[in-house]
């Protein structure tokens, strides 16, 4: 089988950029920030171009496969590939860093960090997420899995606000001991493999073939393993407190790669490892993940109604977001999972334009605190108006993008379990109360004095930068069709792999056209 | 068995074969499309757009309007039975067997409403010209309500209940703009928001019925759900039938979601007249008399559903009947107006023609009390308290003759609007049940008393302005619109009744039956023109030929309470909101100290790391080696235990 190297391209090109912007002059931080747009373009181009490419019909099957011998030793390939999933995935990823290097040109100004550090730091993590959603062999997952802390933590730690080093430790070592567990499942799992097939593999799809033949408790502590490496990343409540500290004490770009991109690695991570590795353990802890999701969402909600800071509130919407996607994973119905796939997209995109939309309106007026807000629509329309759709997006308003995941992962939900769906449809109120309360506390009323002085409307450059987000909030809400078509058939693999079925209906449906 | 049971008598086929648009049909989505793009133009152009953005909004408007007639033209062309069409525009949701597809369908009911919608929306474009000119936001004003005509139009013409609920969540949107339109002001921003919530709450509705649907019938298509209808479970259709009366009941501010109507009035008057009164808060009654299949298979929904209206109707007049200020005497008004309709809808197919019948004359009327407030406000610089008005009459002819066309409609005196559909619902209700019959007569008497109340206040007794007020007649370009809905007011009811003929239009959608009374056909319109004469000359001998006293007097019990809107928001406060803030401040506290305590006490104990920034600050790059190492030793010792 030949290689592709449309991923590996993926992979090498951002590395290369950000190898390259280090070698500008640390005084051009002009020239650096331009160089690292011009790069994270090009990757975008080439996603654009692969995605071209892309066979939908087959978006169940791996793509753009590149494979070669990496650890021959222990069977470890540098192996490549996407299915309907990971592509929209890594759509999301290279289409959210020109906007986050855009829409954060001067957000690393006059930090302890230099500014083509910065850069070069989200090149990298940029060729990290490519990694882990295109890799498919475990041990390169692992890798990527880990690697992407690095940069991370440092453009926390480094780039941050007051209480940067705390957050960025936390997430640290929070991420790392999920990792850790992650690992040692990931090693029993090689060994199982071996066990059964006499010699041991980390190919992701020979491992899947294998998951019904490993023995139910076993599969329970290697399920374990991954499921709270994931549900730390995603993360579920009561996984979730490094989230909040992580994304209020980082620039508002590293808060969207974080929340909007690498916390889908955790329920990428579910959809795919745990469900197909590990079928029988996957329905064993369903219950439970549940339980989990659905406190999740109201919990989240709750917190973020009761945040006095912006970002904290923003952070704690997606804990509850999260809890939606989580769920949909586990109710084990097409709707549920194809809405949750859709669900890491759209968030990514709505939660992109919250969090830079907030940025830069806390770093015109200095202060995280919507108490220090008010009126600001009168001062500055468009930052309000945007403000509001990225709010109306997350609140998931029917015609935006969120709703259609949103409404799916509860139709899912609600056909399985009646009860869950019921509880988890009240989470649409409190959006509406944490979104619509924030908006009122800042944007309306009075106008203070300070706001008036210090809060001026956007700049071409950031209306630049939110625009797109927007048309594509916008978009997908009338035509999800595109995602649609290469998450479903990737879904239906999943729930043959976990050997779920949809329930029917009560009434047997009448076929398209028949007339009654 | 429901003692309502008796009302159904809907043949099998509950759905008219729909055809597929073509020729003039096709046009069905410009119809949505046209104030969408005004919409869009206007909000996205900005401040460009301030010179004629207001122009743009009216000819958008207008637009569809004319689409609209042409479509209505043609549907007339075509036979009966044949005036369903369907028009396919594209894929929207695909996943398994949940298909929902963006489809319109225009048929006897969805075209009712547009022209409504179209119509008066116009009209009430034409009007904010001269009420919003002198504010500074006009275009901004303009694009939100051609947002307003775009979403309410999806609401109706949309063949699947997700893609309504896409319109129904959109003129919720562009309620919330225009309720907070002057958002720098605390108590607008504060009624929009708790417009946008409660909605929401009727939302979870919404959603729950389509999910129910879903599980159901496998789809969430009109033809669908209301095709399959019969063969569903009885429970399962009680669901979806409650499930839709709540949706119904936060959109159209029914008990107990009616909380928001009356802040509400905070918006402009003209959103007041549209949004709040002829169209929007008219959408629950559309859901449930689109629904009937539904309620026709589920007495218990129902019942249900006429008790609601029936509270609603009594409460929304008697709060009229204590407000001073001038917009919140007619919101209640409205309450209890589309009480009436979500009582008649309620009462099956012997009430669902009447109910969009009075849908569609309490547009006309309400809209022009609605825009006659509006014109009075304008001439006393912005009073909105009754208290402070009397003798109108004499200064603004146009405004008084023009309320009193409407006021003369709600009442339901012959021959103007109110008495054709008003009448027909009490007789319906009583055909149904003794005590919804009684309350819908007992509401005439009391509506009788709060119109006349609130007419006599303003336009007739002495005057009582504030010195520095000039009341002067508006300007021809919003008494024009006025006069228009005044016509409406007094013949349109005589009009569509001759010869039976809306209720025969409707008829292939409604399935409508008509009402079999045991009493005499004079008795029910002799006995509700006394009762409205007597309610009508209990408000005329102290409000009209008294002095009206400039403060309000204490009141009995009854009156205080239904100045507080019969305690509605009280109990909001207490049950939901007070506790809601000490919960979440609670789980705040939670969070930060406990869950996130036990997370840095594990990691204190675990890695010597403690919650103090220096100390992490030099022992950072220790625990993140050591964490390193550990990690490796694991892969090693793993490594080896594979060989082995």
């Amino acid at each position: 089988m030949t290689n592709s190297y449309w991923l590996l391209a993926l992979l090498v090109v951002p590395l290369v950029g950000a190898a390259a912007v280090m070698l500008v002059p640390r005084a051009n931080e002009r020239l650096a920030k331009q160089l690292a747009l011009v790069v994270s373009l090009v990757v975008f181009g080439l996603t654009v171009a692969m995605c071209a490419q892309f066979v939908v019909a087959q978006a169940a099957d791996f793509q753009f496969v590149y494979s070669v011998s990496w650890i021959s030793s222990y069977n470890i390939n540098f192996a490549l590939g996407v299915d309907g999933i990971a592509l929209v995935l890594i759509a999301l990823s290279t289409s959210l860093v020109p906007v986050v290097l855009l829409a954060g040109w001067h957000e690393a100004d006059g930090a302890r960090g230099s500014v083509r550090g910065y850069v070069a730091l989200i090149l990298v993590l940029e060729a990290a997420m490519v990694g882990v959603f295109a890799a498919t062999d475990l041990f390169l997952f692992y890798v990527f899995f880990e690697a992407m802390l690095v940069p991370v933590y440092f453009l926390i730690g480094r780039y941050g606000g007051p209480r940067r080093n705390y957050a960025a430790v936390k997430f640290l070592l929070y991420s790392l001991f999920g990792g850790l567990l992650m690992l040692a499942s990931l090693l029993g799992l090689y060994v199982v493999s071996g066990d059964i097939t006499g010699h041991g593999t980390f190919d992701f799809t020979q491992l899947a073939a294998l998951a019904n033949q490993i023995p139910p408790d076993t599969q329970k502590w290697l399920f374990v393993g991954f499921f709270v490496a994931f549900a730390i990343k995603a993360p579920l409540v009561p996984f979730h407190t490094w989230l909040p500290d992580a994304a209020a004490e980082s620039t508002p770009g590293t808060a969207v790669l974080l929340v909007g991109v690498l916390d889908k690695v955790g329920t990428f991570g579910m959809l795919r490892y745990c469900l197909e590795l590990f079928p029988g353990a996957s329905h064993w802890a369903t219950p439970l993940v549940i339980v989990l999701a659905v406190a999740g969402i109201i919990y989240g909600a709750l917190q973020a109604i009761g945040q006095s800071d912006i970002k904290r509130l923003i952070a704690y919407t997606s804990v509850s977001h999260f809890g939606f996607i989580a769920l949909g994973v586990f109710v084990m119905t097409t709707q549920g999972q194809s809405g949750s796939a859709l669900y890491m997209v759209n968030h990514g995109f709505s939660t992109a334009a919250l969090f830079l939309i907030a940025g830069f309106l806390i770093s015109r007026r200095g202060s995280r605190l919507v108490d220090d807000f008010g009126g600001v629509q009168k001062v500055a329309p468009i930052l309000a108006g945007t403000f509001l759709v990225a709010g109306m997006s997350s609140l998931a308003l029917p015609g935006l993008s969120s709703f259609v995941s949103e409404f799916l992962v509860l139709v899912g939900t609600f056909e399985r379990y009646t009860w869950v769906g019921v509880v988890a449809t009240l989470g649409i109120v409190l959006a509406a109360l944490y979104i619509l309360l924030m908006y009122q506390r800042t944007m309306t009323g009075p106008t203070p004095d300070v706001v008036t002085e210090k809060v001026h409307d956007l700049r071409g450059r950031e209306v630049l930068a939110i625009a797109p987000l927007l048309v594509v909030i916008v978009a997908l809400g009338f035509y999800p069709k595109p995602v649609l078509d290469v998450v479903n058939p990737a879904v239906d693999r999943v729930m043959h792999a976990v050997g779920a079925t949809d329930p029917a209906p009560q009434v047997a449906p009448v076929a398209e056209g028949t007339a009654k | 068995m429901s003692p309502f049971s008796g009302a159904v008598t809907r043949a099998a086929e509950a759905v008219p074969t729909a055809v597929a648009a073509s020729g003039t049909f096709q046009l069905i989505w410009l119809l949505i499309a046209l104030p969408l793009a005004g919409a869009a133009i206007l909000l996205l152009a900005g401040r460009r757009s301030d010179r004629w953005g207001h122009w743009l909004g009216v000819l958008a408007s207008t637009a569809s309007f004319v689409v609209a007639v042409v479509l209505f033209v043609g549907l007339l062309g075509e036979s009966a039975d044949q005036r369903t069409i369907t028009q396919h525009l594209f894929d929207w949701i695909a996943v398994g067997t949940f298909d929902v597809p963006v489809d319109l369908r225009l048929d006897q009911l969805s075209m009712t409403f547009v022209l409504l919608i179209t119509g008066v929306g116009t009209l009430i474009h034409v009007y904010s010209v001269g009420y919003m000119s002198h504010d500074r936001d006009r275009r901004r004003f303009f694009g939100y309500l051609n947002l307003f005509v775009a979403s309410m139009l999806l609401l109706v013409l949309a063949d699947n209940y997700l893609l309504l609920y896409v319109g129904w969540e959109g003129v919720g949107l562009a309620s919330y703009l225009l309720i907070g339109f002057w958002y720098f002001k605390d108590t607008a921003a504060v009624a929009s928001k708790k417009a946008f919530v409660v909605n929401r709450v009727g939302d979870v509705g919404l959603s729950l019925a389509v999910m129910i649907m879903f599980v159901t019938f496998g789809s969430v298509t009109f033809d669908g759900v209301l095709g399959s209808a019969s063969q569903a479970s009885e429970q399962s259709l009680t669901w979806i039938g409650l499930a839709l009366l709540l949706a119904a009941a936060g959109k159209s501010a029914q008990f107990p979601l009616q909380s928001w109507l009356l802040d509400a009035m905070e918006g402009p008057t003209p959103v007041s007249a549209l949004i709040h009164a002829a169209t929007m808060v008219t959408a629950g009654v559309y859901l449930i008399v689109r629904s009937g299949a539904i309620f026709d298979a589920a007495p218990a929904a129902r019942t249900a559903v006429i008790v609601v209206g029936a509270i609603t109707l009594l409460m929304g007049a008697i709060i009229g009947c204590a407000k001073d200020d001038i917009k919140k005497a007619l919101a209640g008004s409205t309450m209890s107006q589309i009480g009436y309709m979500i009582l008649a809808a309620g009462l099956g197919p012997v009430g669902y023609s009447f109910a969009i019948f009075h849908l569609l004359l309490h547009g006309f009327f309400k809209a022009d009390m609605f825009l006659g407030a509006g014109s009075v406000m304008h001439g006393m610089n912005d009073q909105v308290n009754m208290r402070r008005y009397g003798a109108l009459r004499t200064v603004m002819k146009v405004t008084w003759i023009t309320f009193a066309c409407g006021w003369l409609a709600i009442l339901g005196v012959p021959p103007f609007a109110g008495f054709y559909s008003k009448d027909k619902i009490i007789e319906a209700a009583f055909s149904v049940s003794t005590a919804a019959g009684i309350v819908t007569l007992l509401g005439a008497g009391i509506t009788a008393f709060y119109m006349t109340r609130l007419f006599a206040m303003t336009f007739h007794g002495e005057a009582r302005w504030h010195d520095d007020a000039h009341p002067h007649e508006s300007p021809w370009i919003m008494m024009f619109p006025v006069a228009v809905l005044a016509l409406l007011s007094a013949v349109a009811g005589f009009v569509l009744n001759y010869n039976n003929m809306f209720v025969d239009w409707l008829e292939p959608v409604t399935h409508g039956v008509e009402p079999s009374l045991s009493v005499a056909g004079w008795v029910v319109p002799t006995t509700a023109l006394v009762l409205v004469a007597i309610g009508a000359a209990l408000a005329w001998i102290p409000y009209a030929t008294r002095p009206v006293p400039l403060v309000a007097p204490a009141g009995n019990l009854l009156t205080r309470a239904a100045r507080a809107d019969l305690y509605g928001d009280a109990v909001n406060e207490a049950v939901f909101m007070r506790p809601g803030q000490y919960l979440t401040r609670w789980l705040v506290w939670f969070d930060n100290r406990v869950v996130d305590g036990v997370v840095n006490g594990t990691a204190a104990t675990i890695g010597g790391l403690s919650g103090r920034t220096r100390r992490l600050q030099t022992g950072f790059v220790r625990s993140y080696a050591l964490s390193m190492l550990g990690g490796a030793a694991v892969v090693a010792a793993a490594l080896v235990l594979v060989r082995l």
